[in-house]
């Protein structure tokens, strides 16, 4: 772009026509990677402008949510825990992945909408914006993070080596908030429905996916159909790295949230692309 | 270099539209009800078959382009004119790939930049800084090349004292001149900028063509919307002028504007208006104006009149309201300015008394103090107290001239000066050497 004389020879041709997909799609995506990661920047360090507590607000509210559930599931219904292991943990380490994945979820199937003014105005691969809204709730996840490992500290509980193995199950979050997101905020776009939609979803969630209480509570019969949820898979996989062995995985109730997972990804960024060139006349 | 970077073939651009049927005022809670759920299940069907809601009882299609076909070289800077809603804004935001045709094909060789806004993307909460890069990637600069560009930036919009402090706090000056500042500094092969030289004050508008035309010399192609003919002139060799959606003209920028400020087809530019259905116009609309001409000396209806000459506008409303009226008429530039404000409240010859009739005024101008150069009129019926009734705006565009056969020559282009008055000058020899 600087040396217009260079560039004569290898000048991207563009052609636009009605119903034209994009046949270097990713690598547009990846050229756009600069945009991405300033959207990422800006949302995150826009996130907490003007609270008082800031960044405490990522810890505050799993830190909440995991007390009333140790004191409902734990104390009250007297449910049991993996094990030995301590109930404030065993919920806390299922709160992790899912405010991650709701907060994913929630954020960005409303990032269109929020940024329709830039929609209609410039060009860039719609995609990155919901992927940047993610970016802030992994922010979040890492800062609750912390205090998982304060806990750990606290309950004087040492984790095995299996927790190299986090990161497999992070992504793994992401994904699953991914497809569902990038279809929803796609919807959102034509028809506002769905605005109000995500929040009962995620209300709902949290009580079907296994994170007030462990999922072995579930009876045995049910546990392979209970992986339809995919959030199961993902909740039973952090528990595995980070409290270790106790807490176990079953195997084919794990790959059938994997394979659901997959699916909602590929309709998502399906649905996704095909809607993307609209856009800009709707939202 | 001649070589073409942009080719449009057949672009078209389609949107669909939704009525509300006007119901009489005798609606039943059935038919109310029944008219719901209808509602409902057709918009359920357009959401399973994946169709847009669209609020309304009928459709209608609506080409804001069709079949606008051209092409373009490098290095060529393009203005792009009509009125208003004729689909100027459409054909940018199809070039800036922000939505897609509906039917045609169009090339594009190199990167495209788009400006269709000042300041898209700024966020409030964010400071000067934070806001040049962010603004400055989306509208496509590479984060190295807003580093280098930095200081220039800052230097170009003049907010060195503010850089730290988030733009929400920002005057609306400095937040257009920072945000005029990143763009000014985009430096893509393809250029496309909608209206947006119309904010800001003179000074910093100035600098702003100045630098555009800058980018124009470098080889880059420049496509570039607006109202000022001035600018167009000015900036753009080539002109392309569209209506309803059509591609009526393209070539020299004189002629184009010429031909398109002169032309006399259309029912807006013929000197006569019938405005009972012009859509530009606010008011309580108590009094309506219903047609207005622009008469020369010899009382025959023209779009070009001359500087120092007689003009008038005359209109014909009809008046509901027993009221006193107030009559203004302004002539503007074509840039939007309001340079000359004629207003009566004494309605003269307006029967106070009865309730309803149709009557002609007139505000004549023995001598035009207007400038050579492009102007047009908005026409308001204001109640006593100044509350709007009806204003027309956006009327009767006509052009001032100079006499050629005026008793002293005088040259001038509204370039200079909009405004003219009567006035002696002379010279005469202090000493000879």
């Amino acid at each position: 772009m600087t040396d217009l004389s260079s560039t004569h020879l290898q000048e991207p041709v563009l052609i636009l026509e009605p119903g034209r997909t994009e046949k270097n799609y990713w690598a547009d995506l990846w050229r756009y990677r600069q945009l991405f990661i300033i959207f990422a920047w800006r949302d995150v360090s826009v996130r907490y402008k003007q609270t008082i507590i800031g960044i405490l607000w990522a810890i505050l509210r799993p830190f909440l949510t995991m007390v009333v559930f140790t004191v409902i599931f734990g104390r009250i219904a007297k449910l049991p825990s993996d094990g030995d292991i301590p109930y404030a943990l065993m919920v806390f380490a299922a709160m992790l992945p899912w405010s991650l994945f709701s907060n994913a979820l929630s954020e960005s199937s409303n990032s269109l909408i929020g940024n329709a003014n830039l929609i209609g105005k410039v060009y860039f691969p719609r995609m990155i914006i919901p992927l940047a809204t993610m970016i802030t709730a992994f922010i979040d996840f890492l800062i609750s993070f912390i205090l998982m490992i304060g806990m750990m500290v606290y309950y004087q509980f040492v984790p095995s080596w299996y927790l190299f193995l986090l990161p497999f199950f992070i992504l793994l979050a992401l994904l699953a908030s991914m497809g569902p997101g990038l279809w929803i905020t796609a919807l959102n776009v034509k028809y506002r429905d769905f605005r109000y939609i995500i929040p009962f979803i995620v209300q709902f969630g949290l009580y079907i996916s296994p994170v007030g209480f462990s999922s072995k509570v579930i009876p045995w019969e049910w546990r392979l159909i209970y992986g339809l949820n995919p959030m199961v898979g993902v909740i039973d996989g952090f528990r595995w790295c980070i409290l270790g062995g106790e807490s176990s995985i079953y195997l084919p109730s794990f790959i059938l949230s994997l394979a659901i997972i997959i699916f909602f990804l590929w309709l998502g960024i399906s649905r996704f692309r095909k809607t993307e060139n609209t856009f800009a006349d709707l939202v | 270099m001649s070589d073409i970077v942009i080719k449009a073939e057949n672009i078209g651009k389609k949107y669909v539209i939704g009525h509300q049927i006007r119901r009489g005022s005798y609606t039943t809670f059935r038919d109310v009800m029944i008219q719901n759920i209808r509602n409902l299940w057709n918009k359920t069907k357009n959401l399973v078959k994946g169709k847009p809601i669209i609020q309304g009882d009928t459709f209608e299609e609506i080409w804001a382009l069709k079949d606008v076909s051209f092409e373009l070289c490098r290095g060529e800077a393009v203005g792009i004119i009509g009125r208003n809603g004729a689909g100027k804004s459409t054909l940018l935001k199809i070039f800036s790939r922000i939505t897609e045709p509906s039917t045609g094909r169009l090339t594009i060789k190199g990167r495209v930049a788009s400006l269709l806004e000042v300041g898209t993307g700024f966020h409030p909460e964010l400071t000067g800084r934070e806001n040049i890069y962010l603004n400055g990637t989306i509208l496509g600069m590479t984060r190295e090349e807003i580093k280098r560009k930095f200081d220039e930036i800052v230097a170009f919009a003049e907010v060195d004292k503010f850089l730290d402090t988030p733009v929400k706090r920002y005057s609306s000056g400095m937040y257009v001149r920072l945000a005029f500042a990143v763009a000014a500094h985009l430096e893509p092969e393809i250029l496309v900028v909608d209206e947006v030289l119309a904010v800001g004050d003179a000074s910093f508008q100035k600098k702003c063509l100045g630098k555009m035309g800058n980018v124009a010399k470098q080889g880059r192609t420049v496509l570039f919307v607006s109202h000022n003919m001035n600018a167009i002139q000015r900036l753009c060799a080539q002109s392309i002028w569209i209506e309803e959606g059509k591609l009526i003209q393209i070539g020299q920028s004189d002629v184009v504007v010429n031909a398109y400020l002169s032309n006399s087809s259309g029912t807006y530019l013929s000197g006569q208006m019938e405005l009972s259905n012009w859509p530009n116009r606010y008011g309580s609309g108590e009094a309506r104006i219903l047609s207005a001409r622009l008469l020369n000396s010899n009382q025959e209806t023209t779009t070009t009149v001359y500087r120092a000459g007689f003009m008038a506008v005359e209109f014909v409303f009809e008046n509901r309201l027993m009221k006193p009226l107030h009559f203004s008429m302004i002539v503007l530039t074509e840039s939007g300015d309001k340079i000359l404000h004629l207003s009566y409240h004494d309605t003269p010859g307006v029967d106070v008394d009865s309730l309803s009739g149709q009557y002609r005024a007139c505000f004549s101008i023995p001598e035009l103090p207007l400038c050579a150069g492009n102007y047009c009129i908005a026409l308001g019926i204001h109640t006593e107290n100044l509350v709007p009734i009806d204003v027309v705006l956006d009327i009767l565009p006509f052009a001032s001239e100079d006499m050629i056969n005026s008793p002293r020559p005088y040259k001038t282009l509204n370039k200079d000066a909009f405004c003219w008055t009567p006035n002696h000058f002379s010279v005469s020899k202090l000493y000879s050497n």
